[in-house]
């Protein structure tokens, strides 16, 4: 099963973090990356560029761009993992993981289904015939 | 990270909320400075045994406050004063301030707790120190560093400002739109001038000064997090981001300047570039165009280049001639001139700053460019003559040295002409 795990933080803080602070936390990140990647679990990775940089369209009649994220909330979603899980215990298991190596803010474990067939790397395509 | 790290972390992003908040309820800054220091100093104890509180800024407001007002009730009992009156008079303070705590003005709380800063009377160097200390919280051993002078010399510099601003009125009710537009373009200029600060470094003290402009790049999101739709905001923290990414790429080696079209283009930051260039695309959506933008946008058209002869710099000039609009100078005149040489050749734009001779009788980057122009022209006498004034005029060994490598480039080819 292929699960989304969410990355929300307050921003302001990560923001704030010196260079040493943010190379020490990547630098602990990318050892569970390497764990995960090894056993084929690991699918797209991104990391969202600041809410700032967000724009946001309004459904309405007619559509409203708005600057901004969508929600104003006290943490933010700052990025996402795509990982490839037996189950929701093992998601578990990977958000703990990634939960030591960067502390503050939590992660929203959410099973997901491929929209539109063909559009995952095949890295994760082929995790998600395997799942 | 570590415990304390990530606590420091949440006290620093929490600061300009917080001291911003305590302003307003105590309306004076060396008592709301304290009341968030005993916060903090509460923070650390109480945070690593019960874990940090979902909202750090609301903490620290509400304990910040509570421990000023002890302090006052201690204080009044101390100097023996009747102290039924004066804890009455501490209850009756409290209630309607209670209410203005709350946190719906957190925005114009921390572009208040800026804008003091910015007092007119204020010099610029004093406003960047004043800023960095109330609103990022370094050290002020930090802040002197960065300024390379003494820790006394900064404290002193400190107190004399934050003698000035607490003499000055400061208005504590919520301002009005046209008011409110005042105070941001005050602090985006502030937050701005911390940049440069930091930018103007030399290859020597680029590490202390690099801290300035990553602070000002911190303030400057800050700003657009409280003002997302201002365009202006966006195009400052565009143009500092743009700007900072190039500086890997600023100094080579024995410490020179690397000019712009020198640069291993490959060092600039990405990163900063997708972000700063994310920012100025919004911006113009906004149709409101401003001096940062500009300024963005010409900075965003050197970060799209990937070699230098592919820099647009027709586009550049019509930039600089809106910027002219703006924000009329001689050194934004100068600044096009140089686009107009690259677009158009040497001779109009040397046309282009003779009138500005006197107004730049003593920049540095004038002579410098009047020199490089005169010496496409292949006029190397006067461009000597150019030369060695920028070399006299020149800020730092940085500067000078690149103009001298101009000299020795005249030298060498007079040399291998008289040799032919």
């Amino acid at each position: 099963m292929l699960y989304a795990l969410l990355c929300y933080n307050s921003e302001e803080m990560v923001f704030s973090w010196t260079k040493e602070e943010d190379d020490a936390v990547m630098a602990k990140l990318a050892v569970v990356h390497g764990r995960l990647a090894a056993k084929g679990k690991l699918g797209p990775t991104l990391r969202l560029l600041p809410t700032t940089a967000a724009t946001t369209l309004r459904k309405s009649d007619p559509p409203m761009v708005i600057d901004g994220p969508y929600a104003e909330t006290k943490e933010q979603l700052l990025g996402f993992y795509i990982v490839d899980c037996e189950d929701l215990e093992e998601a578990l298991g990977v958000a703990r993981e990634l939960g030591e190596a960067n502390p503050g803010g939590a992660y929203e474990i959410r099973p997901l289904r491929v929209f539109i067939p063909g559009t995952l790397p095949p890295q994760a395509q082929g995790a998600a015939a395997a799942g | 990270m570590t415990d304390l790290a990530w606590i420091d972390a949440a006290l620093t992003s929490a600061r300009p909320q917080a001291i911003g908040a305590l302003l307003r309820y105590f309306r004076e800054l060396d008592t709301a400075e304290e009341a968030y220091q005993e916060a903090c100093l509460r923070a650390l104890k109480s945070w690593p045994q019960r874990g940090p509180p979902r909202d750090p800024a609301a903490w620290l407001i509400m304990v910040g406050r509570n421990a000023a007002l002890d302090g006052v009730r201690r204080k009044s009992k101390l100097t023996e004063l009747p102290p039924e009156d004066t804890i009455s008079d501490v209850d009756d303070v409290e209630t309607p301030m209670a209410e203005r705590l709350d946190g719906a003005h957190y925005r114009d709380d921390i572009l208040r707790l800026m804008f003091i800063c910015c007092h007119p009377e204020l010099p610029a160097t004093q406003q960047i120190a004043l800023a960095l200390r109330i609103v990022s919280g370094l050290s002020v051993k930090q802040i002197a560093k960065a300024f390379l002078v003494s820790e006394a010399a900064m404290e002193q510099r400190i107190t004399r400002a934050k003698g000035r601003i607490a003499r000055a009125e400061v208005a504590f009710e919520t301002p009005g739109p046209a008011e409110r537009a005042e105070r941001i373009a005050a602090v985006a200029a502030m937050v701005y001038l911390v940049f440069n600060e930091g930018y103007s470094a030399g290859p020597d003290d680029a590490e202390a000064r690099a801290r300035l402009s990553e602070e000002a790049i911190r303030l400057a999101r800050l700003l657009l997090r409280l003002f997302q739709t201002e365009p202006e905001m966006m195009g400052l923290t565009a143009l500092l981001l743009l700007q900072h990414a190039r500086a890997p790429a600023r100094f080579d080696d024995q410490g020179a300047v690397v000019l712009l079209e020198d640069q291993d283009r490959s060092l600039w930051n990405r990163d900063m570039i997708g972000e700063g260039l994310a920012l100025i695309d919004k911006a113009m959506r906004h149709r409101r165009p401003g001096p940062y933008q500009v300024q963005a946008a010409i900075a965003a058209l050197h970060a799209r280049a990937s070699r230098p002869q592919d820099t647009d710099w027709a586009q550049i000039e019509q930039l600089y001639a809106s910027l002219e609009l703006f924000t009329p100078s001689p050194v934004v005149t100068l600044n096009r001139a140089v686009a107009v040489s690259k677009a158009r050749g040497p001779a109009e734009a040397l046309a282009m700053i003779e009138p500005l001779a006197q107004a730049l009788d003593g920049y540095f980057y004038f002579f410098g460019a009047r020199g490089a122009f005169l010496l496409q022209l292949g006029r190397d006498a006067e461009a000597r003559e150019a030369f060695d004034r920028a070399i006299a005029l020149a800020n730092t060994a940085a500067e000078a040295a690149h103009i001298r490598g101009q000299i020795d480039r005249l030298t060498a080819d007079a040399r291998a002409a008289a040799a032919r």
